[in-house]
């Protein structure tokens, strides 16, 4: 790690010898590690060291964005050159306004100093834990530990400065015996508040229905999981949610605005500041977080923006900026569901025949617009009938409207899970989704797994 | 870097492990994104690092750092060296890692023109006038152009006295076609969906492409999609284009076959496979007609190369013969489960990461049908092209894939075009359906660029050579 005042102390000087119009220098330092196990063994131990500038450089609309690893000063002032002479080269980019200005950076405590205590010993031994509470129950425990220090430090020729040091540590694993499989997952910036018991027994519960029955694909009512909810949202974040995707008018939110699209006990925004999550004060542009609702009691409200979308509008980014180059628009990633009043205990009995759902697997968009998506269940899909939990069942597939979906939304847990995300690819940056349980009245499964 | 490989290897023998390997990587990358006239991004990447893997006491540590020079490199290889020890507690049998004979080798892609080093100027331009061609049909509202060069250096030395160099070389592009109508988006590409075909060539394969010459075809078939009937619901015959079909093969088949999850290294994050090792030279996994290979060799191929991140020559070898599952991807650490040596496809991305086994060019080899003959053979059918989505369990068995266009084939005819078309099935059952495959005159590489697996996540570069082929009795317009 390099510290507040070392990192600080080389953006700015980066931003302050550039010649281009406006400058903004990104870093992002890592100090990680992650172990993967199964009940045979540990078979993945890993741990990296790693530090990246982002360096974007605007010279009228003229812009380059380069990015290195190699952090040396003569390297530093090489890149500076070189994404000059880059954004000389390009056509000016008509839409671009301005590099954000500086706003006040709320104060949030994102790193706990507890991280530092889990040395590849201690790791081990949590793991022993798990492995050795699931075998002694029947079971096979397998999953991934993984913890992390990050730094994201933004300097702008604007005047923005801004600096945040995370912890974060997220634990998954499955449960296994026979046929029979189930997910737990737990993740926070603080690595006092893991209890490895309570999530094994999770896991365990949900493998434990015995062999999977078949079930004919149809509409059935569904309860579904957080981690399943976790699911849907992320796809709305991408697909409607951003700004840029209303623009090219490629987004489920196009002329919805101010219209109910679903059920109208559906309250859906993206809060970086809502300690129930996992905090971010501020984006890769250095803007603070603003809370944006989505969906206000089933009625579509705002959307995302970073600054290139909010200048296209004469707006200001609401703190939604991801790392340069981006061509992927503003896409949340501090998503939360409000909870309702209901608990799956209650949810469950009011199934005459349905569906429990704790989790999807390989999701994808089938028809964007319609926020139409496809996957299949994976790690505990039960059977529900007469408001009772009967059996597990095969997994199946589902060919669903995510919007369709939530307007035949009847019930909401008061209970909400912060979701983890799926395999971290690239730069490390743990974000978290806050979701309840969920029981809709109609769900499309349009398949089954053969096995 | 030899003598700085050899200090770390060195301290390892004295640290008494039973094996150890380090990848010294650099990588360059340029990406340039070209969306309704201007240059929506432009990025260049480089970096560079160092990581460590080492075998102590029957299980492995692995520890990587982004400051190359001797003294990191020491420490590195002590926190890899710690991992290992304390990893090594929990294991119910120690790891096998057979001996490998020491390589002294260097690999080139072999190419005329390096990506990296062609104008700026003529690429961007490239990309600027094929973007203002989709632009030319009024119903495409976003136009978008991508072209991507890659290169990476790998310096490779281990405990056993190997010291391989590769510099891999990539490039690829390719065009799209967004049109919008009322609430109506459909979506065309060329000459693959997800930004392009990609191969280990130089700027050569980039211009061969001639992704300016297709814009309007592909333009115009975006606008017609707009009106064009729904898929039908129900089921047929289909046959494939190669694009979709390396797809098809890449989740069917490429990720089934992978050791290591069927093994269930990856249970608890990409899932296991529906194969087991009793399955080997025993399974009808496809009929006759289906033959894949797993050819790190081919050349251009995008999963081709010299030698696999742990020193194994790339090898190409019979995955699927006569429709028969003869072969599976393997390590050092897994081939031996199968009496066999390692076939060379454990790959890292990049230096921060453990090498997997990973694909390398998974090919359905080319049959004997012209496409033409085939399509005439169809009484009743639909011809789909170009991946738009996918999504398959767990254990690579139940798949849904959808296409961006589709066409009716009636009385051995090509006739009106359907948008939206979507199939599913069941992967032995699909590959078994499979009763035509066309020859090599329509045979290509197809490079996937963003093949994930593991945690931290790992995304590969990995090729599949197909030709268009015919699968009979599947569910099509899944979504009606």
């Amino acid at each position: 790690m390099m510290g507040r005042e070392k990192i600080m102390k080389v953006l700015k000087r980066l931003v302050q010898q550039s010649p281009a119009d406006q400058t903004e220098a990104l870093l992002l330092t890592e100090d990680s590690s992650l172990t993967r196990f199964t009940p045979a063994s540990i078979h993945q131990h890993v741990a990296e060291r790693n530090g990246t500038l982002v360096l974007r450089v605007v010279l009228g609309k003229q812009i380059a964005v380069i990015t290195t690893n190699v952090l040396e000063p003569v390297s530093l002032k090489a890149v500076l050159g070189k994404a000059i002479s880059l954004a000389r080269l390009l056509p000016p980019h008509q839409d671009f306004v301005s590099l954000p200005q500086p706003r006040p950076i709320p104060k949030i405590k994102t790193y706990f100093e507890n991280i530092r205590r889990l040395s590849p010993a201690r790791k081990v031994k949590i793991i022993q834990q798990a492995v050795s509470l699931a075998r002694e129950n029947g079971f096979g425990a397998s999953g991934a530990f993984s913890h992390g220090v990050v730094e994201v430090a933004v300097a702008n020729s604007l005047g923005v400065e801004a600096y945040q040091k995370y912890s974060d540590l997220f634990l998954h694993l499955i449960a296994e015996k026979g046929m029979g499989s189930g997910y737990a997952s737990f993740i926070s910036r603080d690595s006092d508040t893991l209890q490895v018991e309570p999530l094994v027994q999770s896991a365990i519960f949900k493998a434990s229905r015995g062999a999977p029955m078949a079930i004919e694909p149809g509409e059935y009512e569904v309860i579904l999981g957080p981690d399943a909810v976790h699911e849907l949202l992320v796809f709305m974040g991408y697909l409607g949610f951003n700004a840029l995707a209303v623009q090219e008018g490629r987004s489920f939110f196009c002329s919805q605005f101010g219209k109910r699209l679903v059920d109208e006990k559906v309250m859906i925004y993206d809060d970086g500041l809502d300690a129930q999550g996992l905090q971010v004060p501020f984006d890769f542009e250095g803007v603070p977080k603003q809370k944006v609702t989505f969906f206000e009691k089933g009625v579509v409200k705002n959307i995302a923006y970073d600054s290139l979308t909010a200048g296209r509008e004469g707006k200001e980014s609401t703190g939604h900026g991801l790392i340069a180059p981006n061509t992927e628009g503003p896409i949340p990633t501090n998503l939360f569901m409000e909870g309702g009043e209901s608990r799956l205990e209650d949810m469950i009995r009011t199934v005459r025949r349905g569906i429990y759902v704790t989790r999807f697997h390989y999701t994808n968009v089938a028809e964007p617009m319609k926020a139409v998506i496809t996957g299949m269940t994976r790690d505990g899909t039960f059977w529900i009938e007469d408001g009772e939990i009967k059996n597990s069942i095969k997994d199946l597939r589902f060919t669903e409207s995510i919007l369709k979906a939530l307007s035949r939304l009847k019930a909401i847990s008061r209970e909400r899970k912060t979701c983890p995300p799926g395999s971290i690819y690239g730069r490390r940056f743990v974000t978290g989704t806050v979701v309840p349980t969920i029981q809709i009245e109609g769900f499309n499964f349009s398949g089954v797994s053969a096995l | 870097m030899r003598d700085l490989a050899n200090h770390i290897l060195d301290l390892a023998k004295v640290k008494k492990v039973e094996y150890a390997d380090i990848r010294i990587v650099r990588r360059q990358w340029e990406e340039i994104a070209v969306k309704n006239g201007r240059v929506d991004a432009l990025g260049q990447d480089e970096g560079l690092g160092f990581g460590i893997r080492v075998l102590f006491q029957g299980a492995w540590g692995f520890a990587c750092s982004s400051q190359v020079n001797r003294k990191e490199m020491e420490k590195t290889l002590g926190l890899a060296w710690k991992i290992a020890k304390e990893s090594s507690k929990i294991k119910e049998r120690g790891i096998l890692f057979p001996l490998a004979p020491p390589v002294i080798s260097r690999y080139q892609t072999p190419f005329s023109l390096d990506p990296l080093r062609v104008s700026l100027d003529k690429k961007i331009q490239l990309l600027l006038d094929s973007d203002a061609s989709l632009r030319r049909n009024k119903k495409v509202k976003i136009s978008e152009a991508f072209m991507g060069a890659y290169g990476t250096e790998k310096t490779f030395a281990s405990t056993e006295g190997s010291f391989i160099e590769q510099r891999i070389v990539e490039c690829g592009a390719g065009i799209a076609a967004t049109a919008v109508e009322g609430g109506e988006v459909q979506v065309r590409s060329y000459p693959n969906s997800f930004r392009g075909n990609f191969a280990t060539r130089g700027y050569e394969w980039v211009e061969g492409l001639r992704i300016q010459e297709q814009a309007e075809r592909i333009a115009d078939e975006a606008a017609q999609l707009l009106t064009a009937k729904p898929c039908p619901s129900g089921t047929t015959t289909i046959i494939l284009d190669g694009p979709q079909l390396a797809l098809q093969v890449h989740e069917s088949i490429g990720h089934a076959i992978e050791l290591d999850r069927i093994l269930g290294s990856e249970a608890s994050y990409a899932g296991t496979s529906f194969l087991n090792l009793e399955m080997l030279d025993n399974l009808q996994y496809g009929s006759e007609q289906v033959n894949v290979v797993a050819d790190a060799t081919v050349s251009g191929g995008l999963g081709t190369f010299g030698f696999d991140d742990e020193g194994i020559k790339a090898q190409r070898v019979p995955i699927i013969s006569g429709g028969r599952l003869v072969g599976l991807l393997t390590s050092r650490e897994t081939a031996h489960l199968l009496g066999k040596e390692s076939n060379g496809t454990m790959r890292a991305d990049g230096w921060n990461r453990l090498p997997l086994i990973r694909m390398t060019n998974i090919n359905l080899e080319p049959g004997d049908w012209t496409l033409e003959k085939m399509i005439a053979d169809t009484g009743e059918g639909l011809f789909l092209s170009t991946n738009r989505s996918w999504s398959i369990d767990d254990r690579r068995i139940n798949f849904q894939f959808g296409t961006e266009i589709g066409w009716e084939i009636k009385k051995g005819k090509l006739g009106g075009m359907v948008k939206n078309p979507t199939y599913t099935g069941i992967t032995p059952q699909f590959w078994n359906s499979c009763d035509a495959v066309a020859n090599r005159d329509s045979w290509q590489m197809w490079g996937t660029p963003n093949c994930g697996k593991g945690e931290p996540g790992q995304v590969a570069h990995v090729g599949h050579g197909t030709a268009p082929a015919r699968f009979r009795n599947v569910r099509v317009g899944v979504m009606q």
